[in-house]
């Protein structure tokens, strides 16, 4: 199928453009790039609850944290080995979305909505409440404690640059790719049926509370590889990423960049992310600026860039 | 005619909703391969009736029997599992979507075994399984086009494509013609017809003509009762349902 050619093409371009990206950029910017991969992972891991299945949580972070607790507190307490802690991270975030659906996808809606948002800041208060544990408040670093990875017995730390870039997109990679192949697959129909008419898809026969489960697991699957992944190339874990603003990011990402879009968490994720680094510069008051953005954006391209891009002239675009 | 297994079989079924009994003990049997009328009043309980039979509505009391087993507990997924199949009285497709990805999620659902499937169906059986349904339906040539931007009359017929494409052993249909223009109904129809080939068919409907020219047996409802039962020229003649439509 040409269709199906024309987006495999487009996706993998895109990987391919990041890959060499890394060659072109100034070491600012090769960081920063880094950060949003991972970010963009996370948000993409949002949007396919938001997108795809049509549920908005407030609550995201709690997976996000889990990945990055999951993943830091056994390296700074046993010095596990980097692969072993990123699994442990994702199985927490797996783990906690599965338990959270159980309890909250008996609601839906604004209720579901504030029922995440519970849940997502009483993830964000256990880990203050634990500080001897968690060490929350302050946050911890991980560089001393974690062994770089080893490729033909060169070491490969994750301080260096291409290291730290690499990794990041190969996340970004495994979740883009998770993303696209959930949006083609008949779990993607199903998903975007409960989207569109919740109740005509249950009387076609389909179970929507354990599709939603599964949507769930794969978005906290998703959110928890990227914290897991943050924590280790960014050598940081601090309670600060469980917080509520923490959730609120990855929905302003997606809105921007295009709800329901396989590639508009990337777009959304680097654009903000820019934008709050250029403002910054200039005044601290940069939240001014991301809430004038939104509002333009809810006004001018409620379908966020992608959405629009799509609706206008690439209606093949998933 | 009693000696056939039913179908379907309703025991006293009752819908209350707060103090309103929208259904009162209704009992009902339908037999394999008939067509069957349902027809009465407005709020005579007609849709809640069907609305219980397919799930959407928890009956209040009584029993759903189909093909010798108790379905009364059943949700609805499940029970379209077993091939009961409903179109909505008011439309409900999904608009945002094309007429083909409407079908395809009925076509996949028939084509998948259990949850979500033990073998994920090709898309190309899938695509066969719609082409067939909105051929069937003479919407073949839409299947592209937005839900939201098909004419009144094709949304209807998309809703039954979609039913049609579950394979459906009991296919209830709730006003079907609502809508239609004359020449649509006549064609509406005969498809109906042809579908009563291979399914049991249920009709709320409230234009007599379509009644009287498909169905074996009328159902007449009022007040969440049934009023009378029997083939078409009987109840055309029955005292009760005369007095039932023209005025009390």
């Amino acid at each position: 199928m040409s269709a199906g050619r024309r987006i495999l093409a487009l996706h993998l371009g895109v990987l391919a453009a990041l890959l060499v990206l890394q060659f072109a950029l100034p070491p600012y910017h090769h960081t920063n790039v880094a950060r949003i991969l991972v970010l963009a992972g996370y948000a993409i891991g949002y949007n396919v609850l938001l997108g795809y299945t049509g549920l908005m949580s407030l609550g995201h972070a709690m997976f996000f944290a889990a990945g990055m607790y999951g993943a830091g507190l056994p390296v700074y307490y046993f010095g596990v080995g980097a692969p072993l802690a990123f699994a442990l991270g994702l199985a927490s975030g797996i783990g906690l979305a599965l338990v959270f659906g159980l309890m909250a996808l008996r609601t839906s809606g604004p209720s579901f909505l504030i029922v995440s948002l519970m849940f997502g800041q009483a993830l964000f208060l256990t880990l203050l409440y634990f500080n001897d544990v968690t060490l929350g408040d302050q946050g911890f670093i991980l560089s001393a404690k974690l062994a770089p990875l080893e490729l033909g017995g060169r070491p490969l730390g994750f301080h260096e640059p291409g290291v730290k870039y690499n990794v990041a997109l190969a996340i970004f990679a495994a979740c883009l790719a998770a993303a696209l192949a959930l949006r083609l697959s008949a779990l993607g129909r199903v998903l975007i049926g409960i989207r569109e008419n919740e109740e005509r898809t249950r009387l076609l026969g389909y179970d929507s509370f354990r599709y939603k489960l599964v949507a769930l697991g794969v978005s906290g699957a998703l959110a928890s590889a990227a914290g897991a992944g943050y924590a280790l190339l960014f050598s940081y874990v601090g309670a600060t990423f469980a917080s509520i603003l923490f959730s609120i990011y990855p929905l302003l990402w997606t809105l921007l960049g295009g709800v329901g879009t396989v590639l508009g968490p990337l777009l959304g994720t680097a654009l903000m992310f820019y934008l709050v680094d250029t403002v910054s510069g200039v005044t601290s008051s940069y939240l001014l600026f991301v809430g004038a953005a939104l509002v333009a954006l809810v006004l001018w391209f409620p379908q966020g860039i992608l959405g629009t891009v799509r609706s206008r002239w690439l209606p093949w675009l998933p | 005619m009693a000696a056939v297994a039913p179908l379907l079989a309703t025991q006293a079924l009752s819908k209350h909703f707060g103090g309103l009994a929208a259904v009162r003990e209704v009992s009902l049997e339908i037999q394999p391969g008939e067509i069957r009328a349902i027809i009465g009043p407005n709020g005579a309980g007609k849709t809640t009736l069907v609305g219980m039979i397919c799930g959407r509505h928890v009956p209040s009391s009584g029993r759903i029997i189909y093909r010798g087993s108790e379905i009364t507990a059943l949700r609805p997924w499940q029970r379209l599992r077993l091939g009961i199949a409903y179109t909505f009285q008011v439309t409900s497709i999904y608009k945002g979507l094309t007429c083909y990805e409407n079908v395809a999620l009925p076509a996949q659902r028939a084509l998948m075994r259990g949850f979500v499937s033990r073998l994920v169906p090709g898309e190309t059986a899938v695509a066969q399984r719609v082409r067939a349904a909105l051929d069937a339906v003479g919407l073949a040539d839409l299947a592209g086009q937005r839900a939201d931007e098909l004419a009144y009359g094709h949304q209807r017929l998309l809703e039954l494509a979609m039913a049609l494409a579950t394979g459906p052993q009991l296919l209830i249909l709730d006003e079907p013609t609502q809508g239609l223009a004359e020449g649509e109904i006549a064609a509406l129809c005969a498809l109906l017809r042809r579908v009563a080939e291979q399914a049991t068919v249920l009709l709320i409907e409230h234009n007599m003509q379509v009644v009287l020219a498909l169905a074996r047996r009328v159902t007449v409802m009022d007040a969440g009762e049934i009023l009378a039962e029997g083939t078409p020229a009987e109840i055309e003649r029955d005292p009760a349902v005369q007095k039932a439509y023209l005025g009390r």
